[in-house]
Order: C-alpha cells, then structure tokens, then sequence
C-alpha cells in the first residue's frame, strides 16, 4: 500500500510523533534545569549530572543493572535462537505445542505473575535471591522475546542454501555455522538489543526474585521517585536515554551498509 | 548412519535445551504458584505450609494434600477485601485504555502504510525508538507534566483556559494516558505491519468501482487489517490488565488495578499465599485472551512457510 498522503495522515503522524516524543524532550530538557523543582525553568546548569557521579548508591545500581543485563542477554539470545530454530526447523514433535505456547506466553503475561512465580521457585529450590536469582528471571522471560525475532527472520529465510551446504558435505553444525548463522545474524543481534534493553528496564520481575545484596538501577529510580521527583533523576534518566539512542543509530548505520554490501555482492554474483 | 545420528542428536540438543529451560523456569513456578494459593502462612522459612516432603513417600503426600484447603480463595473472593473490584476495574481499565489505544494507533499506523516507501523505515525507527528508552522513565515523564504545578498545567494557565489547577495525576485519567503512551508502539507495529502488506490494487479497484474512499475503506482495508488489529489489542490488553508501575506511579490510593493489589499484599500484608491465589486467579482471567494471542502469533509467524 503506498499512495500519497492526505492531509489526515500528515496531521495523525505529527501528532502521534509529538504526542511519543514531547514527554521525553520535556524529561531531558529540565534535567539541565539549574532549580531544584522540576517543572519551573530556572537557567541553564549541568549540577545534576555533578550531583550524580557522586552518587554512590545510583553508580552501584548502575553497575549490578549492567552486568545482569550483559549476562542474561547473552545467554537469552543462545536459548532464544536455539527456540526460534527449534520452532521453524524441526516441523512437528513431541510436545510442540506447549513449546510453542511457552515461548509466546511469556510476551504478554503480567510482570507480577511472572515475577511471583519465578521467587516462589527459588525459594522453593533453596536458592540464594540475589544477583543471580535476577539474571536467571531476566534470561526466562527476555529469551522469548529473541525467540519471536529470530523466528520472523528465519522464516523469510532461502532454505535451498542450507540444503546445498548439506548436499555439498557439510555437516550440520558446520552449516549453521557458516551459512545460517550470518544470514540470521542481524536478526540474532537486534534479538541481543531487545533482551539487554528489556533487563536493563525491568523493575517488577527483578523486585520480587532480587535478595538483600542485588539493587538494579530501575529498582533505586523507583524508590526515589516514590519519594519524589527530583532533577538527579532527569539526569540519569537523560544518560540511559542518550546511552539508547547512540547504540540504535549505530546498530541502523551498521546494518544499512552490510545490507548495501550484501546488494553489491549479489550484483556481482549475478553478473559473474 | 553415522551422519544420521549426529544429525538426530543435534536436533534433540536444540530442542530440548531451551524447552527444559522454559519447563524449569516457566512452567514449574506456575505449579508452585498453584500449589502454594493451597497452602497456609506461617512464620517459618518457606513462609508457607505445607511443605511437600519426597521422602515421605505415598502417605507423606496424601498427608500432603489433606493440608491443602481454598481458604486463600475465600479470602480473595469476598467483598470485604477489595480483590474482585480490583480484578473488575483492571479490565475496565485495559479494555477501554486498549480502545483508545486502537483509535490513536491505527490513523498513526495507517498513514504510516501510506507514505513514501523511502520514508517508512525512518517512521518505523520513530516508534521503536521510544519503545527502547526505559517504561519506567517514560511513565516518571508524565509525573512532571501531568501534577498540579506541572507543564500540562502551566501551560493551560497561560493560555487562560483555566485558573485553578486541574486535579490530573494520582487520578484514573492519568493511568489511562500513561498506558496509552506507553503501549502505543505495540499498538502501531503490529497495525503497521498487516497494513504495509496490503494490496494497494484492492483499493484501486474499489475505487474504480465507485467506491468512495471512505466506504473503501471500511469494505477492503479496514477488514483485511483485522489480523493486525487482534494482535495489537491482545499485544497491549494483556499486560496491561495486570500493569503496576503505571497506577502505582501515575494513579491514585483509590485507583484499583490487580497488579498493585498483588504487589501490596505480597510486600505490604507479607502473604505468599494469599499472593499466589491473587496470581492464579488472575491467569484464569487472562487464559482465554493468551491462548487466542498465541494461535495469532504462531499462524503469523508460520504463515510465510
């Protein structure tokens, strides 16, 4: 479908656009704000970010959230893609359907259940809540998540090339390896964003499985937005959001030109 | 033969290494969550009773389930406690937050399907991009714009529309745009994508017929959308049913979601068990829109095979 704008369409686009980014701007814009009150412009002033670096709470938080988004987003994207290969691949067998259903599930239940049930399982098991407790919730719901984007890539997918490789002696693992893996790869990468983007985000879950020596990030924010709004919080909300920005343009950049190298290549491939 | 095994061994391994994943960290708490709404609080460590003993063979389990009983249920199921109204008002709540979410996201996703094929991956990017910034920081945004000395406000005293502060946050409106703003792109992507595939020729014919564009509209591309429709409202219905940060943040003492009703009474009351049956009726609640949003996903993902 692609016929011109009407006016109606132009107006619901500048209007949904304003509507999505007016907030965030407002967000970042007062966190330069030199009053303490968040809503009322008082100059120009980067004291906030100052007052942040010597935060040592926040920094801590800011480091736990890290690393258990990295682990849990790793291990995510072997389980998710392993899921989404599973799925396409290997037709009907035993079980599949609740494969299936436990792979989307995941995508729209409820935070609190999720995170309920997983705490009741570590304590049920006798396991120590904490650090790992979070990465092991955060690898289970953000792996289905990978699972769904993979999946839509290797569906679109030639399969006369893996068969080829088969044909050509390869065995499969080596086939996955060198024909199936970089095709998807994209798919597996923008599948790794989403699940690090998903931790990193994630109050609900990691606040029902984390322990007395695991605080994320999201978890301080919230305890000290309950307690009230301050221009701090601007600040750091302002850095996740540059951090966000900066690594999607250059994930876009990056995947235009392999995308353009690859047309290139095919060009040559059907010339030669 | 040898490749045949090797073959068959690695497709066991793919399979069963994130279905065991998911049966251990996704299905069996459900059955913990299931067992333990049975159960009965005591001050011990696991806070619940009973604890189910393998070693105490055939009798230790029929003893076991002699000691299960529904008085979690009872206790959320009466009126005195505020569970049902809070499960009523959660759906209420998603349902028309999820209303609105089609009325704004379908002229969004609709003009989007309708530009320039050059124009539409940098829209695409627009929506998605909000959608990586963290919810919980797009929902605090709203606490600055929404309180009585906020934008939304200043703004409104300026142009003399009002001289009294309007009473927006800690109110139900204000959990209604912060799901609306929060859930939009899940709203637009899926309208986008059924509406991007559609046969722009279908329209032309209409029209050629003496269809108006209107009527065109409504016969051809708003039917042929439907797919996309279903997922998006299943998409932001279901969690939002059981949302917390946005009526803990955004609502006030009086607004009642199911999601903040757990969480108080998991971490304010201190009861797993009473928790646990919150949790489990809540998963009845949602069993039969999961289930349709699975078959949707799975017939859309295998539909290109």
């Amino acid at each position: 479908m692609n016929r011109s704008l009407s006016w109606f369409n132009v107006t619901s686009l500048v209007l949904g656009f304003a509507f999505l980014y007016i907030p965030i701007l407002l967000l970042v814009l007062y966190s330069f704000n030199a009053s303490r009150l968040v809503t009322v412009w008082a100059g120009f002033s980067t004291q906030w970010y100052a007052a942040l670096l010597e935060n040592d709470q926040l920094l801590d938080a800011l480091w736990v959230t890290l690393r258990v988004a990295f682990l849990s987003s790793l291990a995510a994207t072997v389980l998710g893609t392993l899921a989404a290969i599973a799925l396409t691949r290997y037709g009907r067998f035993f079980g599949r359907t609740m494969f299936s259903g436990m792979t989307y599930a995941p995508l729209v239940m409820p935070e609190v259940i999720t995170g309920l049930s997983l705490l009741l399982l570590f304590v049920a098991v006798g396991m120590e809540r904490g650090f790992w407790t979070i990465t092991l919730a955060h690898i289970t719901f953000t792996m289905c998540f990978v699972a769904v984007v993979v999946q839509s890539r290797l569906i679109t997918f030639d399969r006369t090339l893996e068969e080829a490789a088969l044909d050509l002696g390869c065995t499969p693992l080596k086939t996955f390896f060198v024909i199936t893996l970089p095709l998807i790869l994209p798919a597996v990468l923008s599948g790794f964003m989403l699940a690090f983007t998903l931790s990193m985000d994630d109050l609900v879950i990691a606040s029902f499985t984390t322990g007395p020596g695991a605080t994320t990030l999201p978890m301080r924010i919230y305890s000290q937005v309950r307690l009230g709004v301050t221009p701090e919080i601007n600040a750091i909300c302002t850095i996740l959001i540059g951090i966000v920005a900066v690594v999607v343009l250059l994930a876009s950049v990056l995947a235009k030109r392999q995308e353009k190298m690859r047309r290139r290549a095919e060009q040559i491939a059907a010339r030669g | 033969m040898a490749m045949a095994g090797e073959k068959g061994r690695g497709r066991l391994l793919v399979i069963a290494v994130p279905y065991l994943w998911l049966l251990a960290l996704f299905l069996v708490p459900f059955l913990i969550v299931l067992k333990i709404s049975l159960s009965q609080d005591v001050i011990a460590q696991p806070p619940y009773s009973p604890v189910f003993d393998i070693a105490g063979g055939w009798a230790g389990f029929r003893d076991f389930l002699s000691q299960l009983s529904l008085a979690n249920y009872g206790y959320v199921l009466s009126w005195d406690n505020e569970f049902i109204a809070a499960y009523g008002s959660s759906l209420v709540i998603a349902g028309v937050s999820t209303a609105l979410l089609l009325l704004i996201g379908y002229p969004i996703a609709y003009a989007m399907a309708r530009a320039p094929k050059g124009l539409q991956p940098m829209l695409l990017m627009l929506v998605i991009l909000p959608f990586w910034t963290s919810f919980l920081i797009r929902v605090y945004a709203w606490i600055g714009i929404l309180s009585p000395e906020g934008f939304l406000n200043q703004g409104l005293a300026a142009l003399g529309l009002i001289d009294q502060p309007l009473e927006i946050l800690n109110t139900d409106l204000a959990v209604y745009i912060g799901i609306v703003y929060s859930y939009l792109p899940f709203m637009v992507l899926p309208l986008y994508s059924a509406l991007e595939k559609l046969d722009g020729t279908l329209l032309e014919a209409a029209e050629d017929l003496g269809c108006t564009p209107f009527k065109a509209f409504w016969t051809v591309t708003f039917p042929l959308s439907l797919p996309g429709v279903a997922a998006g409202a299943l998409l932001c219905f279901i969690p939002a049913v059981g949302e917390f940060v946005i009526p803990d943040l955004l609502g006030g003492s009086d607004t009642l979601m199911i999601g903040k009703s757990l969480w108080t009474e998991f971490t304010v009351n201190r009861s797993w068990t009473a928790s646990s049956a919150v949790a489990v009726l809540l998963l009845v609640l949602l069993v039969v829109p999961i289930v349709i949003y699975q078959n949707i996903q799975a017939r859309q993902l295998e539909a290109g095979r």
